[in-house]
């Protein structure tokens, strides 16, 4: 079929085709080698885009299959969630930053009764605790489309403008938001069925040292305990469970230090911490300082009250995945906690001496954790 | 079916076409591998164009690998948008007898909650773990 004449460039005819081929494809990507690039990394961002989409929606129907279960509304709830997951909350403005920690504080407050408010709304019939998971489930779904919405935006202008570095910019970051979309997404389950969450490990260690005693209520959504280990009065502070709730442990710590007059020898905070890669999944390490997330606004509250009266701090984290903490806790994590109850009371019998006053805080998540 | 079951089971994708655009680029590239395979048969036979014969057949065999691959990382985007949900035990435990049942999470259930009586000495069972296990796939780290 190929006949084996020679051609006028002195080789064969597939020769001069393979040739002809290759000096196209060297001229075509010396012209358009940036723009394929740029088509390559569009097309990755809209996969991307596209499972971030996918989750969203199956967020969302999450949400409403949830409420209209547990909530019984009269209505359709659907037009209400979907204003819910449109929800924006504007930071108070840092140029004079003195005041700003309450000024957050109040910004904060009002978002949760406000979300607390619409959950009632939406859900009549629910229960404390199914209202509390109701809200984390609708704030794991409001989460997931903002995420969607703000990907869509850069690849939408990258689109736009052609431009290489918008698209760049979000196609190098994109493995990271998609671990932490695929990690919200297993966290709507674990808020619809009420399920422990990783970040809840701290909790959990609390909740086990103080089931079996007596509790009262403290500041804010916590529980207290007392109790003695080898001569020293402990007192456990615990977010209030099994609902999804957080609390204010700013507030909790601050109180009970006010009500033994600062007369405290240590405090020790226990919260779940982010592994870094290549460390295993429920290590437990100590050391010191306020090991409490968020915004802020707690970790200022107790650090204000330990220079006040100059108490020492310690801290004891379980490490694990930023995706773990809010998925259904792992075995390996549930398996540290008794580990780290270990840890506590070699720190206190370490730390302090017989007669002593201590306070053991537990930080995260109390969803699916009782006390 | 159960809500504990439904909690183990791994979401369904959205049905979602391959686009035109690759997909007749894949069949280009099939076509032509093809036709390459059928000309280094051809030229097989000839003993002048035995050197033709061999390059067609590498091109050929090397266009048709790669139109297959093009068509299963297609395939694998479709399959990756769903994501797994692995699923969630719940520990019962009596604390007289050390009485234990392992079952699969149900709404309702939470760490510390009272699960009616222990079948072995009627004392009160509690449920005294929640957790969800993670297969390990066994890897070499060198750090």
């Amino acid at each position: 079929m190929i006949p084996p004449q020679v051609s006028q460039w002195g080789g064969d005819p597939l020769s001069m085709v393979f040739q002809m081929v290759f000096t196209l494809i060297f001229v075509v990507f010396i012209f358009y080698g940036q723009r394929i690039q740029m088509y390559v990394m569009l097309k990755e961002v809209e996969g991307s885009l596209l499972r971030l989409k996918y989750i969203k929606e199956e967020g969302r129907k999450t949400a409403i299959e949830t409420i209209k279960e547990l909530g019984k509304p009269a209505t359709d709830p659907t037009a209400r969630v979907d204003q819910f997951l449109e929800y924006i909350t504007i930071l108070p403005e840092s140029m004079d930053p003195a005041g700003i920690v309450w000024k957050l504080e109040h910004i904060l407050d009002v978002q949760e009764t406000r979300f607390k408010d619409e959950v009632k709304l939406m859900a009549p019939s629910a229960d404390p605790v199914q209202i509390n998971n109701l809200e984390n489930t609708l704030e794991a779904a409001l989460v997931l489309n903002i995420i969607y919405k703000i990907i869509r935006h850069f690849y939408m202008l990258g689109k736009k403008t052609l431009s290489l570095y918008i698209i760049m910019q979000i196609q190098m970051v994109l493995p990271l938001i998609m671990r932490e979309a695929e990690a919200y997404a297993s966290a709507l389950k674990a808020f619809t069925y009420g399920q422990p969450i990783g970040d809840g490990a701290g909790q959990l260690v609390v909740a086990k040292m103080m089931y079996g005693h007596e509790k009262r209520k403290v500041e804010k959504d916590y529980v207290a305990t007392t109790i003695q280990i080898e001569g020293r009065t402990t007192h456990i502070l615990k977010a209030e469970g099994p609902g999804g709730n957080v609390g204010k442990p700013g507030e909790a710590i601050k109180q009970t230090i006010e009500e033994n007059d600062g007369k405290i020898a240590s405090i020790i905070i226990i919260d779940a911490a982010q592994k870094l890669e290549g460390e295993k999944p429920g290590e437990v390490a100590e050391g010191i300082g306020v090991a409490i997330g968020g915004p802020g606004v707690d970790q200022f509250k107790v650090e204000e009250e330990l220079v006040k009266y100059k108490i020492p701090i310690n801290a004891v984290v379980i490490k694990e995945d930023v995706g773990d903490a809010v998925s259904p806790m792992r075995k390996e994590v549930f398996d540290a906690v008794d580990v780290a109850i270990d840890r506590v009371k070699r720190v206190i019998m370490e730390k302090t001496k017989e007669g002593d006053t201590v306070i053991v805080a537990g930080i995260g998540n109390s969803i699916g954790i009782g006390q | 079916m159960s809500e504990s079951s439904e909690t183990t089971k791994e979401t369904s994708a959205p049905v979602r076409r391959i686009s035109s655009y690759i997909f007749a680029v894949i069949l280009i590239t099939l076509i032509l591998s093809l036709v390459a395979l059928y000309f280094a048969i051809d030229a097989w036979n000839k003993p002048e164009q035995q050197a033709n014969a061999t390059l067609l057949l590498v091109i050929g065999f090397i266009g048709l690998g790669l139109s297959t691959y093009m068509l299963f990382q297609t395939r694998r985007r479709v399959m990756r948008l769903s994501f797994e949900i692995l699923p969630v035990m719940t520990t019962i435990t009596c604390q007289k007898c050390g009485f234990k049942n392992v079952r699969e999470f149900e709404r309702g259930d939470y760490i510390f909650k009272e699960a009616g009586p222990c079948p072995k000495c009627d004392e009160k069972l509690l449920v005294s773990a929640i957790y969800r296990e993670v297969p390990e796939k066994p890897k070499k780290e060198m750090f």
